[in-house]
């Protein structure tokens, strides 16, 4: 057993960076995660979170810093790492031209999901995010939040020791956002599972999340529960520390151009 | 193999779940066939050359192969813009796999629709020699599609978007089909002419599916067999380097 698994970190990153040419997406950042926690990345659009997922998950190799996923690095032992995620990402990543079923059978195969529980685990996942009568449908009649319920089922479906999410509530209505975090810390606690997710929900990130990180411009101002962010800030709530730690709130408005034609892109698909 | 066969049934099942798509690309080399076919018959028949439709039914049938091909390595592109991508991606599996599981999809949809146009060239009046050579036949179109799928791929992994498709299409895959002999004659070109079929792989495929279906071949079974053996391999070779090198 390694060091950061022995004291309970599932996830360390140190001195992390990431340079885009010129622009640091990531600046310097360093933090640990407990096994078995929930874990919030809290901060506005283009702060650097989804920069992070993808270093984490192997998706981007860092320019700087030590990382260790489950007691691998991401970098040189990818296939290790990959074998203890599930993720959620940011934008829809279902084969829509294919059914539900054949989105998980696909899944399954590629995690190596053991063929003796595949059907089982399938059938279970799908019941619970209410799809299963709707399994023989093709992916692209689903709406927006039947098509995030499905890639959490996905992600679900090698019981990953971590899972990623990135922005996972973003337009589900909160009826099915209660549905998801109920389910996923019941799973946190029956089987130890870690939660990291991002999100610029302050509500999100206070309710859900054991301890989180806030992020601005790249850099982690601030890590803690959201008691001890309050306590260190003399504040009531969440919002008011985020207020009192970065100055501003969080800003809508400040959304860089990818995030702008992303919303733009969601709003045609859910016609 | 699992993950290879998924890929491979993936790319299958989508093809054989439009229809509409395999219909619509019989149109154009149901074109060529007619149009060509019966159009430049009797110049052929003059030139003592005798059937053109004996001559231009193997490159028809090896066009749609090519197009087919193509196409199916290039929406890798729309993986990559719906997302999909990522989804395999950060999956356990070595690269090459995921990217031979692709390739071999794409390879038997681009055969497949080789099969497809040659009924449709026998329906036509096109003859074939000897029932025997057919899986020679056979092995020449799917080494043709694995190779071109795997170069649709490698070009897929250096593009972002579909901007570039026009370009690929306009100045490689339609030069490749012209300057493969699919049309005309290998023998009697200008020096240049020569020369410039002589280089495309495609030329290759063609006359040994010629020879094999009509027993009439310009460089031998063995020749042809080696070249599009060798390309094919360096073009998986090729694509799944550049493949690898994908970062979501």
């Amino acid at each position: 057993m390694n060091l950061s698994r022995r004291n309970g970190n599932i996830i360390s990153v140190s001195g992390l960076t990431k340079k885009f040419k010129d622009f640091v997406a990531v600046d310097n950042i360093s933090f640990d995660v407990r096994e078995g926690e929930i874990f919030a990345f809290l901060g506005p659009n283009g702060a650097g979170k989804s920069t992070t997922i993808k270093m984490l998950t192997t998706l981007l190799r860092p320019t700087n810093g030590k990382l260790m996923i489950n007691g691998n690095d991401p970098v040189r032992n990818k296939d290790a790492v990959r074998k203890s995620f599930g993720i959620v990402f940011q934008d829809p990543s279902l084969d829509s031209d294919l059914t539900a079923l054949e989105n998980m059978q696909y899944h399954a195969v590629l995690f190596k999901v053991p063929k003796d529980v595949r059907e089982k685990r399938i059938e279970e996942l799908l019941r619970f995010v209410e799809l299963w009568e709707r399994r023989n449908d093709m992916v692209k009649t689903f709406s927006g939040g039947m098509k995030r319920r499905l890639e959490v089922a996905r992600g679900l479906l090698h019981r990953p020791r971590i899972m990623f999410l990135d922005e996972p509530t973003l337009g589900l209505d909160p009826q099915t956002r209660n549905h998801i975090w109920s389910y996923l810390k019941d799973i946190c606690e029956k089987e130890n599972m870690t939660v990291f997710f991002t999100t610029h929900y302050m509500a999100e990130a206070e309710k859900v999340a054991d301890r989180l990180a806030i992020i601005d411009h790249g850099k982690i101002v601030a890590i803690g529960s959201s008691a001890e962010l309050e306590n260190q800030t003399h504040t009531d709530s969440l919002e008011e520390a985020f207020i009192a730690i970065t100055g501003t709130t969080i800003r809508e408005e400040q959304a860089n151009g990818t995030d702008r034609m992303r919303s733009i892109q969601r709003m045609w698909r859910r016609r | 193999m699992s993950t290879m066969y998924i890929l491979w049934l993936r790319q299958v099942k989508k093809y054989f779940r439009t229809p509409s798509r395999i219909i619509g690309s019989l149109g154009q080399p149901l074109l060529f066939l007619l149009v060509f076919g019966f159009g430049f018959a009797s110049i052929y028949q003059k030139a003592g050359q005798g059937d053109y439709i004996q001559f231009l039914a193997p490159g028809i049938i090896m066009m749609s192969v090519l197009f087919t091909a193509v196409f199916s390595g290039i929406d890798l592109i729309w993986d990559r813009q719906f997302g999909f991508l990522k989804e395999t991606m950060v999956a356990p599996v070595p690269r090459w796999q995921i990217m031979l599981g692709k390739t071999l999809g794409g390879a038997t949809v681009a055969s497949f629709q080789g099969i497809i146009v040659f009924v449709m060239s026998l329906i036509i009046g096109f003859k074939i020699d000897s029932l025997l050579m057919l899986p020679v036949a056979a092995l020449f179109v799917f080494l043709v599609a694995l190779l071109f799928t795997a170069l649709g791929i490698a070009i897929a992994s250096m593009l972002e978007d579909m901007q570039g498709f026009q370009l690929i299409m306009n100045f490689l895959v339609m030069p490749i089909f012209f300057l493969s002999g699919s049309l005309f004659p290998l023998q009697g070109l200008p020096q240049a002419l020569a020369v410039i079929t002589r280089l495309d792989p495609l030329t290759y495929g063609i006359d040994g599916l010629r020879q094999s279906l009509i027993g009439a071949g310009t460089f031998g079974l063995p020749l042809d067999l080696l070249v599009v053996v060798v390309i094919a391999s360096i073009l998986l070779g090729v694509g799944s380097y550049l493949f690898e090198r994908i970062q979501a």
